[in-house]
């Protein structure tokens, strides 16, 4: 008993100062060249910024290779089942919404077995910042195919070519309604650092879809847009409120045309005045650009959607407040329900 | 019925009959608010202060076409002036609002007993519906029975020919004019229900007073009209002293877990998705908010207990609530709550299987799955309610081992004891035992996997607290330290000390109770909703100087140290269960005896008879 008055006196870790201090002591164990070292990292260095005390971050993840995240991160973490951590992230951030709550998921992970848990919790808004690593591959398994692999793919498990159409991440997020919808590659830290920078600060679940490269089974699955000496010309970067513009010599962007879009060429330095202006708070448009694929379009980076609506755990704990304004808790009485009758002695 | 001549208690136009128990089947098609009825009469019945039981039996289809066989619903309440055990084995009296009711409940009823149908409903068309090629009130073959025809719709439209009301309108206050002819045959106040009619429908005082006049006019009718020529009292029955109230077994579970939240300090969560017979007890915690009751309807049922997973980490007493089907979906997670030690109770509401099965009927056959249906060695304790009060204690009690032994928790009801109900002593807040959560170590000390001597629970460190910073998760763990272990060794040894932590609880269970004496001829043991049933064919037999003693199991897993010593004290074992005999394979594996099986699977309790008559047959030796 001593030991409670102890540990509530105990102090808060207080703000954490670096990297380090959220580098667990359990060695790393993926495949020497994988992307998620430098998401690892990122994720390490952006913690300290957040002045979130260590003990109020939890990583939850599910099953596949990105889901071992959580033993690398010196925070509390919940390395769950396949497909489910959505689901425990939940429980855990209505319960307790004193968490800050991160979700490491795979394309498989999140969008094959667990893509149910994946829509209800954007929906719901569960305040749940839920990094997507997408290989367009199972790794873990080695190398089946996934429900972003393109078709035509040569897999394992699917040697004369895949006829599965692939799923589009952020479109799928944005017909759940999501609040926060971003993508970024794992090659390009400084815009990954920005965009879950952002995703941190949104109030509200948060999806980010971060390009990674797999070097055993899907080599190269994104060199197109992730290669740095490829992206200004592959790639575009969404800024709230700028306009679309790409391409070395900044000569490029983007127009609305009837009910698509397209690319348009320009004298550096005079975009037309019909360029697409970025609005996150647009879904329409958000909707468009999820659909912005290589060859015919760069790819964007960056913020999708981000737009404000009531957190799952505040509204639950709101109805909560009223109730106990309203009628007190009495254990008593509510033994005794409506009717009740004495049997005397 | 069993009528003893006594005087009449108070006098009244008609001579009164004393009676000591009486059971009563509301019988008619899914729109004709059987349930509602019988609920009605189980009220007042509790409030005359009659020891009770009921069963409802309602079809899985909301609305099956009316005056069909699928269609009909049924409410059965047994009461009396003694204790009450079971809803009754066979009705003394039956109310048939239609010809399928009468077809799909006839059989049940007793020789002599009564039978009162709505004759306006038996019509060529309705009588066509369920193949009767005469109409039985009228050919004859219901000869074994006092027929009362009572033209119930022409009867409750006289009634209410004073009031605007549709015809439709006219015909769903039929049921209350047949609530008021059983109030005035049985002698019940009607105070409550007509208080109950006024709260009900208090937006539209039309059908308040449509409602109303249906249940005086039923009541004058059966008094003055030449139909009954008598009516009976059944008197108090000798409850122990104290505030009572009815209470099915989902409200029960519910309330337990709410009272389990509020002793242990823990803030309660349940997560769970629709499923029958389980969903009012996600409907009754979604009520009491103002315990700061957390209920969270997931996507499915694997969202379900992943959700009270993360709350359960997050330090939350987590619930997940189902009935078969979802615990099959649930056990990967369930695995989940094993491997990680953490606290989870899993309410499973049992229905017939497999598969969809009968989801309104009740059947023990998910006893082996929770026992046993996981991968890998999983071993996970196992408490079962006894009647529906006891859910009350039943939850509270899986609350308070999951938090002290750090495991999840299996609690079995079933659709019999969800829906059933019986009157219940309220416990006064005082007297439920408090439990808490057992004190961290200092951070120094912390290690996810170190455990408590006595208990072999880990700690249980939510986030939050500094210092206590760890990670967790499916795969196996080095023991003490907690992180990912692949070693042989290592692995053998987590898995017999899970195994081992689960059988500590043994240290927890009191020792049995035994109904009779402790050695003996035959021994009955039972698990689960049987109880009533058992209990009270075994008196039966007691009160025949037969050497019969019966035991009931709360904790099926870990099983009871002295259950072995018991089961040697007799020269017969019977297992009685309504599944093919899944405790039987436990028992006759665990101690290998040659313990025999008593097994029921329709989807309907066990009668007392059918006990009695099984004990009688094995005492003769065969």
């Amino acid at each position: 008993m001593e030991n409670e008055k102890e540990i509530e006196n105990l102090p808060a870790s207080g703000p954490v100062l670096s990297r380090k201090d959220f580098v667990s002591d359990q060695m790393v164990r993926w495949c020497p060249g994988c992307g998620d070292f430098a998401i690892l990292a990122t994720v390490q260095k952006l913690m300290p910024t957040l002045g979130i005390p260590r003990e109020k971050i939890v990583f939850v993840s599910g099953i596949g290779c990105s889901s071992r995240f959580p033993y690398y991160m010196n925070t509390y973490g919940f390395h769950s089942i396949h497909g489910r951590a959505p689901t425990l992230a939940t429980g855990l951030k209505c319960a307790r919404p004193d968490l800050m709550v991160w979700v490491v998921t795979g394309d498989g992970d999140g969008l094959s077995i667990g893509g149910n848990h994946l829509i209800h919790a954007l929906r719901r808004n569960a305040d749940l910042k839920i990094l997507l690593f997408n290989n367009r591959i199972y790794g873990l398994t080695k190398g089946q195919l996934s429900p972003t692999s393109e078709m035509g793919k040569k897999t394992k498990s699917t040697p004369y070519g895949s006829i599965d159409y692939p799923l589009n991440p952020i479109a799928l997020a944005l017909a759940s309604e999501a609040t926060f919808v971003a993508r970024a590659v794992d090659t390009d830290l400084n815009a990954l650092s920005q965009v879950l920078d952002k995703a941190a600060k949104h109030k509200g679940s948060a999806l980010i879809e971060i390009f990674q490269n797999c070097i055993v089974f899907n080599d190269g699955a994104w060199s197109e847009v992730s290669d740095k000496s490829l992206q200004s010309e592959t790639t575009v970067t969404l800024e709230h409120g700028k306009p679309l513009v790409f391409g070395k010599n900044k000569n490029k962007g983007i127009r609305l045309k009837g009910w698509n879009l397209e690319v348009i060429e320009f004298e550096p330095g005079h975009p037309p005045a019909d360029i697409l202006i970025h609005d996150e708070t647009s879904s329409p448009l958000a909707y468009l650009l999820s659909h912005m694929e290589r060859p015919h379009f760069p790819v964007p980076q960056g913020v999708f959607r981000s737009v404000s609506r009531p957190v799952l755990n505040e509204l639950m704990d709101a109805q909560i407040a009223e109730a106990k304004k309203s009628s007190p808790a009495d254990l008593e009485k509510l033994l005794k329900g409506s009717e009740t009758w004495t049997v005397a002695a | 019925m069993n009528t003893e001549s006594k005087p009449a208690p108070h006098s009244t136009k008609k001579p009164m009959e004393e009676l000591e128990s009486v059971t009563i089947r509301f019988s008619g098609d899914s729109g004709d608010g059987i349930q509602l009825t019988g609920m009605q009469f189980t009220t007042s019945t509790a409030l005359a202060g009659n020891d009770l039981s009921t069963l409802p039996d309602y079809p899985a289809e909301i609305r099956a076409p009316v005056g069909t066989l699928p269609g009909v619903s049924g409410y059965q309440i047994h009461f009396s002036s003694r204790e009450v055990l079971t809803p009754g084995d066979a009705p003394d009296v039956l109310v048939a609002m239609n010809p399928a009711a009468l077809k799909a409940n006839i059989k049940d009823l007793k020789k002599g007993g009564i039978l009162i149908a709505n004759v306006d409903s038996f019509t060529p068309q309705n009588l066509n519906k369920v193949s009767y090629e005469k109409n039985p009130l009228e050919d004859g073959s219901l000869s074994d029975f006092r027929v009362i025809k009572v033209d119930l719709s022409r009867l409750t439209g006289n009634a209410l020919s004073g009031l605007a009301l549709t015809k439709v309108q006219v015909e769903r206050c039929k049921n209350f004019f047949a609530l008021g002819m059983m109030y005035w045959l049985y002698d019940r106040p009607m105070d409550g229900t007509l208080k109950w009619i006024e709260s009900k429908f208090k937006k539209t005082p039309l059908l308040v007073e449509a409602n109303k006049k249906a249940l005086l006019a039923g009541n004058a009718y059966a008094e003055t009209a030449e139909i009954f020529g008598f009516h009976y009292h059944v008197r108090k029955a000798k409850l122990d002293p104290g505030l009572y109230r009815n209470i099915t077994g989902n409200e029960a579970t519910a309330l337990g877990l709410v009272a389990a939240s509020q002793v242990s300090g823990l803030g309660l969560w349940y997560g769970s998705y629709p499923i029958t017979p389980a969903s009012d007890v996600l409907h009754e915690l979604s009520k009491h908010k103002s315990f700061g009751v957390k209920t969270f309807q997931a996507e499915d049922e694997i969202a379900a207990i992943g959700s009270a997973i993360g709350a359960a980490f997050g330090g939350h007493l987590a619930v997940t609530g189902t009935s078969g089907p979802g615990i099959a979906l649930k056990s990967e997670a369930i695995g989940l709550a094993v491997m990680t030690e953490l606290p989870l109770i899993i309410l499973d509401v049992q229905r017939g299987g497999p598969s969809t099965g009968l989801p309104t009927k009740t059947e023990q056959a998910d006893l082996l799955q929770c026992l046993y249906g996981r991968n890998g060695e999983s071993p996970v304790p196992v408490i079962a309610a006894s009647t529906p009060s006891d859910c009350f204690d039943a939850a509270i009690e899986a609350c308070r081992i999951a938090i002290k032994y750090m495991t999840p928790v299996f609690l079995l009801t079933d659709g019999y004891l969800a829906n059933g109900s019986e009157p219940w002593k309220i416990p006064s807040v005082s007297d439920i035992k408090k439990f808490v959560v057992p004190t961290l170590p200092l951070p120094a000390q912390f290690k996810p996997y170190l455990r408590d001597e006595k208990t072999l629970a880990r700690p249980w460190a939510a986030p939050g607290l500094a210092g206590y910073e760890h990670r967790i998760g499916g795969i196996e763990k080095q023991e003490i330290s907690g992180n990912v272990s692949y070693d042989p060794e290592n692995h053998e040894r987590m898995v017999r000390l899970r195994a081992a932590k689960v059988n500590k609880i043994t240290q927890d269970i009191p020792p049995m109770q035994v109904l009779g004496a402790k050695k003996g001829k035959v021994l009955v043991v039972g698990w689960g909703s049987t109880f009533g049933a058992i209990s009270a064919a075994v008196k039966n037999l007691q009160g025949k100087k037969e050497s019969v003693s019966a035991i009931h199991l709360r904790y099926l897993n870990p099983l009871p140290s002295d259950l072995g010593d018991l089961l040697a004290g007799f020269e017969k074992v019977v297992v009685a269960e309504m599944n093919l005999g899944q405790l039987l394979k436990v028992i006759r594996a665990k101690f290998a005896i040659p313990a025999i099986g008593l097994n029921k699977v329709k989807g309907q309790p066990f009668k007392i008879g059918e006990i009695e008559s099984f004990i009688e047959t094995v005492l003769r030796g065969a």
